[in-house]
This record gives structure tokens, C-alpha cells and sequence, in this order.
């Protein structure tokens, strides 16, 4: 399976990507310069984390208007996995690929810490390796990760399942429900808060977020033998 | 040339957690008169000669970049410069 | 126009206008003699900035001198961006610390956001790519409006360029003292990795090679930033405000990738930071250190104002720059990588032969002066060192214990100490795992990350306890080196070598002086025992408010290879059952303590004492102990004591507390500050190969599994408790004293 790393402006978590795909699942992966205009050679896409663009008008708004965007919008389109995690999350929301929108911490500051997540939906290609309930340690490291929507598309939310991810400890940033990762309806694009990619090895503290992309890479196997 | 006073604003459902930090302090300094406070963003946006229609243009960008229309409202004001 | 209303060289001289930059009638005569004329006002810009004490080290060059800073695994050492340390495999780490005390007072989020900046610069200006960042940080003692709002501010903007930029801020430390009320210490540490073939010099070299300019444009923002560097705060200072830069940590980053494509480029000749005294320094300093000189057209300048006069291009501190020297004819190969990240890159000058710096504007020439006058030929002052009275009255106290009324109260009261309590209000607001290379994260002795592609790492810590050095600057300065080393130690490294942050007050005052050349022998012969170089760093004078110099606080940077991931050790008890020792021998030591501050609210006496082969034989054998792995948690006995570290211990761990029992005078036992002590734990099958390597350690008790400390000395228990009542006052106290009125 070959992954794109999108690398925005000022992306910083892109590394880490790469490096957990690269490394700890022995996949095939490249980075993807923001003005690039095809992904086809590609069967996954990652929107790392980081401050694209410095977040300086609004976290991933002019990301957004980036090339490849309209590549993501159409490989989502097509049905295949796209993850954006933090930057990448805040990233797929102003694109319209996930609904809502990512508001600052409640306490205004910038968070760094392993959190407690719990598994609320294991039946979709990023998450059927967890079992359902499973509570998962991977860090948060955002300053926006405040996840707001209106009442209508939480009904929606609640309503399709598309809630994967919620916070089980105490909830670091204010989010609508303590929601920290959603899927869109279709179930192929999931954007997180929190980092997977940061928790892929035991030796840095964790390597609960390693079944993120192991469920990613078994799905499209599976859907791909020959 | 035209100079375009953009404002944009968290719409009125949104927490605004900076403003409530804000109205924090000021009533904490004894200004307990203060009921709100809302923060946002405040753009001057200097538009050259242009055929289009200057409302769909500004209108245009606002909803495309210059604001998140699930969370924020903006609003403009248009001021002829020389 | 301002070009109109600039001084004539007449004016200069007779008014003295030269004063206002800072310049003495001295320096302006050597100039003159220099030169064989009287400079423009351009030209005594360029003089002023690059001799002052921040550029030229004028007044502290006698003391760097005494410093060691060669060894085999030195690559570079001071005079470039970062010094260079070998770790093997043709691999090499990269560091240096800088202050930005001065800024952070006037504008403590853009001073602190800057300072980090322009360390990175330093570091990827060598052409190695910043793994990691580190703050030493001082500050009154949180119990004003104003101490609160410049801590939450400096931190805040730590957090937003270290963040931003996406380097993780790995570790460090705070101190709070009264002294640091009006003048806060802002250090800032990078650390960079590096190949050994792409490392870069800051030269200009080559005849007829291009100068380039890249990076953000120039404004007037910052002019004369060094040389208010170089001054005492007043109430005044609040005017300088335009003195403080906004940092820019996006273009930073774009900066950084760009630089880091250009260094494998061979078109590049030398590459420098436009720091303080921004092109004047770069282009003076790559001229001189490549015996050439430097010709630039300021025209070329890319410019964020209009109107801007040659002064003002040559001294802005605008951030996020960089002075490049590419080979002729290769500019294209240069611009090409600088425009895929949307920078300018523009040719505005050349490399000469006469060694002469030439700068031209609106087609005339502006100023003409030796590179070499600016850069090396600054003035070296020798000061009048005095030692100050109050030395002799400390050294004739008798160390005596502080009186103790409730062992378990003091110890409560100490863990909520601001110097001693959790930081995690404040690395929270850090990303420290970016890059994920963050093996040992903040809150242990030293931060470790991993060497990605080998089964190495590194060691990275920060130290300096001031009151020591305040007491005894030659004792406090080898404390410094050596606590830093104790860090480095009890993770599992060896030290590699130093950075050092010099902060002192006015060297103009004799017993000020006294104070820097005291702790620089302190440090120099701690380097040299325990084999840890000095690198590079910088020094930071004139840290007073209205005439109250802070404690001399020469601040240690210290960094140490852990050559197998293996060795990684924290400083948390790990499993119940495991035995605790205390390694090192206890005096009663309480100058300068916190449990002195804590019962006296006030410092007195002797600074403990140190003895430097002690101290390197007792880290030889935990390193040894480490690597035969026999340790399963090791932490160094240093503010609060022995009851302090075994707290720490305790804090990490869930579900495990500590019984221990300590000998002798109770008080003493607890929390005396003796040095070259550790805290270790071991397995219980392992505690007779442990016992042969460090024969002295003392078993003072178990590991337990019921999350209490219990201590107990030679008449029975003298403080018990849960953790978690010792852990909520630690934790809390920060939190509670920013939150908390003033």
C-alpha cells in the first residue's frame, strides 16, 4: 500500500508520519508538496499536523486553498482513506470533507500530554483492529482542538456513529461531547485531534496509536487480493 | 483604489472562550458594568480596479477564506480611498 | 526624508552624539584613528553596534580566555553560530545557548519568542537540522501582577515559536528568587544534529563569490538592539519598546527547510545568521574570518518600509534572515530552492580582496571601514575586579542547621517552593514530542531523545543554582558544571561538553566583576575535571533594574551521549520490592538552601562545598552501574535534599511509595544540600553487583507498593504520608500561585 504525506507550508508532524508508516509498518510512503495535482499513484492520504501556514488566519483555512486539496477532495470522492490528524483534522473541517469546525482550548493554552481515548466506534477502516470501548493512550499536542458543530449535525453525528474518537479522562480542550476524532458519513475520511503517529513505539511511551494504520493497510489488502 | 473593512466576528451559538476570559479580567478590575465580550478579527482589504461587482467580490472572498462560515459571521463596510 | 536629517561628522564629534549609541570618547577617538578620519553616521553605527559588550565581548573576552574548549571530540568550538561536538559515526551534535534578557523584559512574549528564534538560526546556520530545544529560565518569586504576567508571557512565547516552528522543547528549568523580580533571564538552548560533510562556516570567501540576502525583509524594527542589550533597565527602557522584534515562527520554519536544502548544495561558500547587529555582523564577521572583505550595494536590500536609510538597513534586528556567500555564476542553483518556499534571495553584493567592508546606496558610497576593525579589533577591557564584602562575612558563618519545628510540614512547604515545584504548568504548553524522537520527556533529571537510524542518544539539560553562586561565585560555578553532569549521569549519558549563558549585573562595578571572574574559574576547572569543554555560548551583562544587579547566574548547557538506548534511565522508582540507595556522604550544608530561603526568607553563608574528583569518580561509577545495568532508577540530591529527591521519586510511579531510613541529625538528613550525591534504585537480586560497584552506597530502604512515604530516622518515623498529598502540593503550587491574586 503507498501512502501520501501531504506537506503543507509549515506542516511539522509530517516526519512522523512518514517515519510510522515507513518504519514501524513497512509501507510504501512519499511526501506530497502542497502544489501537487495528482495523487493517483496513491492509495492512502495522511494531512499531517503542524501550522500550516502559521495558523495565522484561521488553523487550515489557507491550506485549504492549496492544489492538492482538490486532489484530496477528489480521492475522497473516489471512496479511499484520507486521515488528517490535528492540523491535518482542523485541514479536512475548512475543506468540508468532515463537518464542524476546530475552536481554541478552553483554557487558551497550547496542550502537550498523553491523553485517555476511547474506541466509540471500531467498525470503520481506521479503527476495526481496536476492539469497541478499548481505551488507548496517545498524545494531544494543539492549541485549537475545541470541537464545535450545531446541534443538527451532532444529531447527524450520533446518529451515523461517525463519533470514533472521544476523550475518556478528563476532556484537555472543551469539545462538543468530548469528541477527539470523527468520520465523514461515508466512513472514509477520519480526522483526529489527537496523534497515532506519535504512539507508534513503546520506547517514545505508547504504541496504541499503531492500529490506526495497521486497520488502514489490512482494509485495503484485503480489498485488494487478487 | 477602495479600501474594504472586513469584520469577522464568532457567531452568536459559538463559546468564545477569549472573550470570556477578557470580560473575566475586566469585571475582576471592577468593571462589572461589561456583559459580554465577543473578539474577533478586523482585515483592511485594499482593492485595486476591478470589473467586478465589489459586494460579490469581498462577499466572495469572505466565504471562501477570510471567514469559517460554520462558526464565524463577518460583516464589511466600504470605504473609498484615493 | 531621515537621510537629511542625519548628523554631519562634524556634529557627531562635537556634540557626542556618538554617546547615545553607547560609544566612550575613547572607542570614538580609535575609530578616528582607524579610520584617519572621522566616520559618518553610518559608519559610528557600524562601530557602535558591533563594540558593544554584546557583539564584541569587550569586557568579558580576559575571562572567556580562562575557559577549556578543545578536546578530541570537539569539532568546532566558540566563534562560530553553535559549536560543534563529535557523538561518532561520522554524526556530530550542534549547540548553543543565548540570552534574551533584556527584550523579555520589555515585551516578554515577542523577547522570549525571539530569543528562540535566533538560537535556532545559530544552530541551522552550521547546516544541521534542530532536534531540540531547552530554557533556562529566571524570575521573582510569582507575587506580583507584573512577575506573573512576564512568567506566563515568556512561556507563552516559547510555546508559540518553539511549537510553530515544530521543534520540540524537550527540557530545561526555572528558578524564582526575589533578585529576578525587575529583570527576568530569558536563556534559550538548541540542539542540533549534523552530518560531518555538511558542515558550514560563517565565511566570506572567495573573490568575486556572491553575497546573497534571504529570509524575511528588512524593517526598522530592532535598530541598536545589541546596544540596548548592553545597558541597565530603568524605568526608561519601557520607552525603548521599538527595540523589541515579532518573531516570525512560519517564515522561520520555510527559513529553515531552505537553509538546510541550500547546505547541500556545493554552490555555498559560508552561511551566517543576521543576529544581533543584524548585516552588520554577519557580513563584517564573514569578511573577517575569511581575511576578504565585503562590498554591498544597499539598494538590493529586500525592504518591508520605505525610506529607509543605510543606518537603519545596517543595523535592524529584523528577524529571520540570513547572509549567504554562493559561488559566482551559481546564484540561480540558490534562488530556485529559496523560491519553492516563497523566500527572497537576492544578490546584493560581492567578495573583495581588500578587506575592507563597502557599502553603497543610491549609487554612493556610504561607509568604508575594515572588516577586520569592526569584528576583531574591538577594544578588550580589562575591569577592576573587588571581592565584595559581603564574601568574607558568609565565608565566616558556621554551616548550621535551620530551625525545623514539623519534618513532614517542611517538607510539604518546600515541594511547594516555586524553584522546586512541578514545571508541568509550564512544559504542558510545549510540544516536546514533535519529531518523536522524545524518549525521556520533561520531568526527569535530563530530557532524552533517541538518534533516529542508530541505537544512540542524547542527553540534554540545563543548570545553574545562582544562590550558590551568589554566596561563592568559584564554588557555585563548579557546582553548575557539575549538577549539570549529575543530570546527564543519572539518565544514562556521558557529558559531552558545555554551552554557557553568562548573566551578571554592571562588570563596571569591581565587585560585579569580581563575581564573573570567579565563577568562570569555577566552571573552567569543572569543565576540565569532568572532561566537559566549553563550545560556545554568550554572556549577558548589565542584568539590573535601578541599580540591583540579579545573582550571577553563568548558566550551564550541558549535553551527553548515551551510546546504547538501553542505558536510558528516569528518575522514577519503577517496581515495589526494589532496594533504594543513597550514594554520597551528608554534611550539614544549608547556604544558600531552599529550606534556609524557606525558614529565613533569605540566603547566608557558605555555599556547600565540592570536591571535583569526588564528584568524577562518583558519576564514573553510576555510569557504570547504568551500563551493567543494575539501575532500574537514578536521580541526583540536589535543591531540598535527600527528603526532596526521594519525593520526586515517588512522583512518577503509580501505586508505588518509598520506606526509607536515614541516619543522623534529622534535619541535615532530609534536606541539606551536599553535592556529588544520587538516589538510585535496584533490583533486589542485583543489589550485591550494585554493592561492588559503588562500595559507599548506603541501603536506606524499599520500594513499596502502598504509595506512602515514610521516613524515618534514628528515633523513629520523622515524616509519612501518601504520595499523593505530597504529589497534589507539588503539582499544584504553580498553577495556584499564577492563578491566584495578586
Amino acid at each position: 500500500m503507498k501512502f501520501a504525506v501531504l506537506v503543507f507550508p509549515g506542516s511539522n508532524c509530517d516526519v512522523d508520519m512518514y517515519h510510522a508508516i515507513k518504519d514501524e509498518l513497512g509501507e510504501e510512503v512519499e511526501y506530497v508538496w502542497h502544489d501537487a495535482t495528482d495523487l493517483s499513484e496513491f492509495d492512502g492520504v495522511l494531512v499531517p499536523g503542524g501550522f500550516s501556514y502559521g495558523d495565522y488566519l484561521r488553523c487550515g483555512a489557507m491550506a485549504n486553498q492549496s492544489n492538492v486539496m482538490a486532489e484530496v477532495k477528489k480521492f475522497a470522492e473516489a471512496g479511499k482513506p484520507v486521515l488528517g490528524v490535528c492540523n491535518g483534522f482542523q485541514i479536512l473541517t475548512e475543506a468540508g470533507l468532515l463537518p464542524g469546525a476546530l475552536l481554541r482550548n478552553k483554557n487558551l493554552k497550547f496542550m502537550c500530554r498523553t491523553v485517555e481515548l476511547k474506541v466509540e466506534n471500531n467498525d470503520t477502516l481506521f479503527t476495526h483492529q481496536y476492539e469497541a470501548g478499548q481505551i488507548i493512550n496517545v498524545p494531544i499536542a494543539h492549541g485549537e482542538g475545541n470541537y464545535f458543530c450545531d446541534d443538527q449535525t451532532l444529531a447527524e453525528l450520533k446518529a451515523n456513529n461517525q463519533i470514533v474518537f472521544t476523550y475518556s479522562g478528563e476532556n484537555p480542550n472543551g469539545s462538543l461531547e468530548d469528541i477527539a476524532g470523527i468520520i465523514n458519513e461515508r466512513g472514509n475520511v477520519l480526522g483526529m485531534m489527537p496523534h497515532p503517529e506519535r504512539a507508534v513505539d513503546t520506547l517514545l511511551g505508547s504504541d496504541d496509536g499503531l492500529k490506526v494504520f495497521k486497520s488502514i493497510v489490512k482494509m485495503w489488502r484485503e480489498s485488494h487480493v487478487s | 483604489m477602495t479600501k474594504v473593512k472586513i469584520y469577522v466576528t464568532l457567531r452568536e451559538s459559538v463559546l468564545d472562550p477569549q472573550g470570556s476570559a477578557v470580560q473575566g479580567s475586566l469585571v475582576k478590575m471592577g468593571y462589572n458594568e461589561v456583559q459580554d465580550i465577543r473578539i474577533g478579527k478586523y482585515l483592511e482589504v485594499v482593492i485595486g480596479d476591478t470589473e467586478r461587482d465589489l459586494d460579490s467580490l469581498v462577499k466572495e472572498m469572505c466565504e471562501k477564506l477570510l471567514a469559517n462560515t460554520v462558526i464565524e459571521d463577518y460583516r464589511y463596510e466600504v470605504e473609498e480611498a484615493n | 526624508m531621515s537621510v537629511s536629517l542625519e548628523p554631519t561628522k562634524e556634529q557627531i564629534k562635537e556634540q557626542k552624539l556618538y554617546a547615545s549609541m553607547g560609544m566612550s570618547d575613547e572607542e570614538f577617538a580609535m575609530v578616528e584613528g582607524i579610520l584617519g578620519r572621522l566616520p559618518n553616521w553610518t559608519e559610528t553605527g557600524l562601530f557602535s553596534v558591533m563594540w558593544s559588550e554584546h557583539c564584541s565581548y569587550k569586557n568579558s573576552k580576559p575571562v572567556l580566555r580562562k575557559f577549556p574548549t578543545k578536546g578530541p571530540q570537539v569539532l568546532q568550538g566558540p566563534g562560530e553560530g553553535a559549536g560543534i561536538v563529535d557523538i561518532g559515526d561520522e554524526q556530530a551534535v550542534v549547540f548553543k545557548m543565548e540570552s534574551h534578557n533584556h527584550p523579555s523584559a520589555i515585551e516578554p512574549y515577542q523577547g522570549a519568542a525571539t530569543g528562540v528564534g535566533g538560537i535556532i538560526r545559530d544552530v541551522f546556520s552550521m547546516g544541521a537540522r534542530p532536534i531540540a530545544m531547552l530554557n533556562s529560565l529566571r524570575f521573582g518569586e510569582l507575587q506580583t501582577k507584573r512577575g506573573k504576567y512576564l512568567f506566563e508571557e515568556v512561556v507563552a512565547g516559547i510555546a508559540g515559536y518553539g511549537n510553530c516552528i515544530g521543534i520540540p522543547t524537550v527540557g530545561g528549568e526555572i528558578q524564582f528568587d526575589p533578585c529576578y523580580e525587575g529583570n527576568p533571564l530569558v536563556n534559550a538552548m538548541c540542539v542540533g544534529l549534523i552530518d560531518h560533510k555538511d558542515i558550514q562556516r560563517g565565511i566570506a570567501a572567495g573573490v568575486g563569490n556572491t553575497v546573497m540576502y534571504v529570509g524575511a525583509k528588512t524593517g526598522r524594527d530592532g535598530i541598536h538592539g545589541a546596544t540596548f542589550a548592553s545597558e541597565e533597565l530603568s524605568e526608561a527602557s519601557e520607552e525603548k519598546r521599538p527595540a523589541v522584534q515579532v518573531g516570525d515562527p512560519f517564515m522561520e520554519k520555510l527559513l529553515l527547510e531552505a537553509c538546510l536544502e541550500v547546505v547541500k548544495s556545493d554552490a555555498l561558500v559560508g552561511i551566517q545568521d543576521m543576529g544581533a547587529a543584524g548585516l552588520t555582523s554577519s557580513s563584517a564577521e564573514m569578511a573577517s574570518k575569511a581575511g576578504s572583505g565585503v562590498e554591498m550595494n544597499l539598494n538590493l536590500v529586500p525592504q518591508r518600509e520605505t525610506g529607509m536609510t543605510a543606518y537603519e538597513m545596517m543595523l535592524s534586528e529584523s528577524q529571520e534572515r540570513m547572509l549567504l556567500v554562493v559561488k559566482k555564476g551559481r546564484e540561480d542553483e540558490i534562488k530556485v530552492i529559496f523560491e519553492k518556499y516563497g523566500l527572497d534571495a537576492v544578490a546584493i553584493g560581492r567578495v573583495t580582496d581588500d578587506k575592507m567592508l563597502r557599502l553603497l546606496h543610491k549609487g554612493e558610497v556610504v561607509a568604508e571601514v575594515p572588516a577586520d576593525a569592526l569584528a576583531e579589533d574591538a577594544p578588550v577591557y580589562n575591569k577592576p575586579s573587588q571581592e565584595p564584602a559581603y564574601f568574607a562575612e558568609f565565608q565566616a558563618i558556621e554551616n548550621s542547621e535551620p530551625e525545623v519545628v514539623n519534618y513532614k510540614d517542611t517538607l510539604l512547604g518546600l515541594l511547594q517552593a516555586p524553584t522546586i515545584a512541578s514545571k508541568e504548568w509550564v512544559y504542558d504548553q510545549y510540544d516536546y514530542q514533535v519529531r518523536t524522537n522524545t524518549i525521556v520527556a520533561p520531568g526527569s533529571d535530563a530530557a532524552v531523545l533517541r538518534v533516529r537510524g542508530t541505537n544512540k542518544g542524547l542527553a540534554m539539560t540545563t543548570d545553574c543554582n545562582s544562590r550558590y553562586i551568589f554566596l561563592d561565585p568559584e564554588m557555585g560555578g563548579k557546582i553548575a558544571v557539575a549538577e549539570a553532569a549529575r543530570n546527564i549521569v543519572a539518565s544514562g549519558g556521558r557529558p559531552l561538553a558545555i554551552t554557557d549563558c553568562l548573566n551578571f549585573g554592571n562588570p563596571e562595578k569591581p565587585e560585579i566583576f569580581w563575581q564573573i571572574e570567579k565563577s568562570a574559574d569555577g566552571i573552567s576547572a569543572a569543565c576540565t575535571a569532568l572532561n566537559a569543554p566549553v563550545i560556545g555560548g554568550n554572556v549577558s551583562l548589565y542584568n539590573e533594574r535601578s541599580g540591583e544587579a540579579v545573582y550571577p547566574t553563568p548558566t550551564i548547557g550541558m549535553v551527553g551521549l548515551v551510546e546504547d538506548l538501553a542505558h536510558v534511565t528516569t528518575q522514577q522508582v519503577k517496581a515495589a520490592g526494589d532496594v533504594v540507595y543513597l550514594v554520597g556522604e551528608t554534611a550539614t550544608e544549608f547556604g544558600g538552601s531552599e529550606l534556609q530561603k524557606l525558614v529565613y526568607g533569605k540566603i547566608f553563608g557558605k555555599a556547600p562545598y565540592i570536591d571535583l574528583e569526588v564528584e568524577a569518580s562518583r558519576q564514573e561509577s553510576i555510569l557504570t552501574a547504568i551500563r551493567e545495568g543494575l539501575l532500574q532508577s537514578a536521580h541526583d540530591v540536589s535543591e531540598g535534599g535527600v527528603a526532596v529527591a526521594l519525593a520526586e521519586k515517588a512522583f512518577g510511579a503509580a501505586g508505588l511509595g518509598i520506606d526509607v531510613t536515614l541516619e543522623g541529625s534529622a534535619v541535615t538528613a532530609l534536606f541539606s544540600e551536599t553535592q556529588s550525591r544520587f538516589v538510585v534504585t535496584v533490583k533486589e537480586e542485583n543489589a550485591a553487583a550494585f554493592e561492588k560497584v559503588i562500595p559507599d552506597a548506603k541501603k536506606i530502604g524499599i520500594v513499596t507498593a502502598d504509595a506512602n512515604i515514610t521516613i524515618n530516622g534514628d528515633t523513629g518515623v520523622l515524616l509519612e504520608g501518601t504520595v499523593e498529598e505530597f504529589r497534589s502540593a507539588w503539582k499544584g503550587a504553580i498553577p495556584c500561585l499564577v492563578k491566584s491574586e495578586a
